[in-house]
């Protein structure tokens, strides 16, 4: 009798499927007869450090929040870039300091784009 | 088989184990606390877990800033009336199987600070307390020795029978009531289920 070739294949699924299907059902198998669980109103109630849950337990981030943090990261970063520039500036041939100016240009083309737009204001 | 004849059976190295020991000697060396001090027995805590104590040979150096994930109270230091609702709250939000150690005199017993109208006099009218360690505070060395009996603790634990564990048995709840802010002390100022006052002294 000749396999299919593909059927090792076959194999490979179902015991990829049932190896963590087994070991769900085990740990399943052990919390429910040696871990019951006893859940609660207290227990389920969001942690507040000891101090009784108060207001809304889910709240909403201002996405300019996060607009912000991306800005900071963009010119950390050309931080990061300008200083080896900075120290060996001296050494740099002059195709290096066209290729930093373009650098810095684009990104201070995308700060007055961020400025203009008004995300640097917080509203 | 008996303990002891298991343990006669280990003296001559035959190594025989049961689901139940494997089960517990896993719990038993991954003790995580929950990261939470009270008073000056929270900096001896502290102490234990850094390089000279080591807290971490015992598998207990993640304490963990969240009740959802430890199984260990150290109540550390003086428990004021204030902070007990928290304490008991916290407790509560702890999943089974949760143990609680009384570190220092005043976790205890109030302490030095007993006569004190803001002290709670032992975190054990609250909570059911397994190991307590007296001192004042105790030393890292002392914590890590309530840590070791409370792994001997663990290690002779039953998962069925009568005498199982308490988190096993579905019927017991270690959850407790959490007292509330009275006008003079907290309501109820214990735990009538877990804590009876001493009997007073016969001459």
């Amino acid at each position: 009798m000749n396999a299919h070739p593909y059927a090792f294949l076959a194999l490979f699924l179902g015991v990829a499927i049932a190896f963590p299907l087994v070991l769900l059902g085990v740990a399943w198998l052990w919390v429910r007869f040696f871990q019951p669980a006893k859940p609660g109103p207290l227990k389920n109630s969001t942690y507040e450090c000891g101090l009784a849950a108060s207001g809304e337990t889910w709240i909403q981030f201002k996405a300019h929040y996060y607009l912000y943090a991306i800005l900071f990261l963009v010119f950390d970063v050309e931080v990061l870039f300008l200083l080896p520039c900075a120290v060996a500036f001296t050494g740099l041939s002059t195709g290096a300091l066209v290729a930093m100016l373009v650098f810095i240009l684009l990104l201070a083309e995308g700060l007055v784009w961020f400025w203009h737009r008004g995300h640097l204001e917080w509203k | 088989m008996t303990d002891a004849e298991r343990e006669e059976l280990r003296r001559h190295g035959i190594l025989l184990t049961s689901l139940e020991e494997l089960y517990n000697w896993g719990r038993s060396n991954s003790i995580w606390p929950i990261q939470f001090g009270l008073a000056c027995c929270a900096i001896e805590m502290i102490a234990a877990a850094t390089a000279r104590f080591d807290i971490a040979r015992f598998g207990a150096e993640i304490f963990r800033p969240s009740p959802r994930q430890a199984d260990l109270m150290i109540v550390s230091g003086t428990v004021t009336k204030k902070m007990a609702p928290l304490v008991v709250r916290l407790w509560n939000q702890m999943p089974e199987p949760k143990y609680c150690i009384a570190m220092g005199a005043c976790a205890i017993s109030g302490g030095p600070f007993k006569q004190g109208y803001s002290v709670l006099k032992g975190i054990d009218r609250f909570l059911p307390v397994d190991i307590y360690i007296p001192g004042c505070p105790p030393r890292p060395e002392a914590l890590l020795n309530g840590l070791i009996k409370l792994q001997e603790k663990i290690k002779g634990e039953k998962l069925t029978g009568p005498n199982a564990a308490r988190h096993v048995r579905a019927d017991v709840n270690n959850e407790h009531p959490i007292p509330e802010y009275g006008a003079h002390d907290l309501v109820p100022s214990k735990n009538t289920a877990l804590w009876s006052p001493p009997a007073p002294p016969t001459a």
